[in-house]
């Protein structure tokens, strides 16, 4: 058994299912907004807004917003923990990964913050 | 003539690893590419590498022939060469080279040591054997004929930037082989040992282990039978 605090889920099967869950909602939302543009001839401010502002579409963004943030943070620490390690790059690795780990864990949740505030403020 | 280009180390002597190329004359026959390195060996005693039965069954002399690794003794040099008029041989990736094609397996015998590679049964044993129907034996076929080359493990970059954490190829392939016998009682022990985020999720599918295993086998599979008895077993 190999663990690791960053690490975002419990467990392998966690990490696992988060990453296979998220990316089927985010190709959802893909699909239901390329539908919009594809569905609409003529968008206008008005169209755009009126679609994205409905109740059941600020639930979807919301929900594909945080899909993003959980894929991210568990596709970059896998990424951080292949190349970023004592293994690859010597004593400096792990100061390296933990840079890295903060650096994109803080964008992500600005992200977050800063998409919740778009979709809910 | 054949131009064939081998990796050169040895820590004694050389600052650093080199390519040294040498010409063999093969009569124009499709040798193995072991009666290769054995002709050179005779010409020059430097050279080692491993080789044990020479009919792929010890696994001794995996090696990286033009870029694919693979048992020298059963790769015959058209297939080895493909469209290239060059052999290049180079030792197993992934894994510290020791001298020449010679490499240090301590990493991989540590991962498969990992999966308690033996059956574990806590019943009382029978009087003879403990029996398996043929159905329950047939579960074990694509399993059992691995020969821990390591052809597989070193050609995966998963464990060439994890191989104290992840498993690799073959390992998985042999955790599987424990995790399906019906005479292992130790299924839920082993899936949780494995149940972490590096020993079995760090395949990512790419079937390296699959295109160079000697033998046939497909850890791809396995690995993905072990992923669904961790997923069956969590949720």
């Amino acid at each position: 058994m190999v663990t690791q605090v960053t690490n975002f889920g419990r467990n392998g099967v966690s990490n696992w299912l988060i990453q296979r869950f998220t990316s089927v909602v985010m190709l959802a939302y893909f699909l239901c907004v390329a539908c919009f543009f594809v569905c609409n001839d003529n968008i206008s401010y008005e169209l755009f807004n009126a679609y994205f502002s409905s109740t059941p579409m600020t639930i979807f963004s919301t929900a594909a917003l945080l899909a993003i943030i959980a894929h991210a943070w568990i596709g970059l620490w896998a990424v951080s923990t292949d190349y970023l390690t004592t293994r690859m790059m010597g004593n400096k690795g792990t100061v390296l990964r933990l840079l890295f780990q903060t650096a994109y864990s803080s964008v992500l949740f600005i992200y977050l913050v800063w998409g919740l505030k778009i979709l809910w403020g | 003539m054949l131009t064939v280009s081998i990796y050169r180390y040895n820590p004694e002597i050389d600052k650093e690893p080199y390519m040294k190329d040498y010409e063999v004359d093969t009569q124009g026959k499709d040798l193995m590419v072991l009666d290769v390195l054995e002709m050179l060996k005779a010409r020059d005693s430097g050279l080692v590498y491993r080789r044990s039965c020479r009919e792929g069954v010890c696994g001794s002399d995996g090696m990286n022939m033009n870029g694919k690794n693979g048992l020298a003794c059963i790769t015959p040099l058209s297939e080895a060469l493909g469209k290239s008029k060059k052999l290049i041989i180079r030792p197993l990736p992934g894994l510290p080279v020791i001298r020449d094609l010679i490499v240090d397996m301590g990493m991989f015998y540590k991962q498969y040591e990992k999966i308690k590679p033996f059956l574990i049964n806590d019943t009382p044993a029978p009087a003879i054997e403990r029996l398996q129907s043929p159905e329950e034996r047939a579960h074990l076929d694509g399993l059992y004929e691995c020969i821990l080359c390591a052809c597989c493990s070193t050609a995966c970059p998963s464990f060439w930037w994890n191989p104290d954490r992840f498993i690799g190829p073959s390992g998985l392939l042999q955790a599987y082989r424990f995790l399906i016998d019906s005479r292992d009682t130790a299924t839920e022990e082993r899936l949780s040992d494995l149940d972490d985020p590096f020993s079995v999720f760090r395949c990512h599918g790419i079937q390296n282990c699959v295109q160079v295993c000697p033998k046939g086998l497909n850890p791809t599979k396995a690995i993905g039978h072990i992923r669904n008895m961790l997923i069956s077993q969590s949720v």
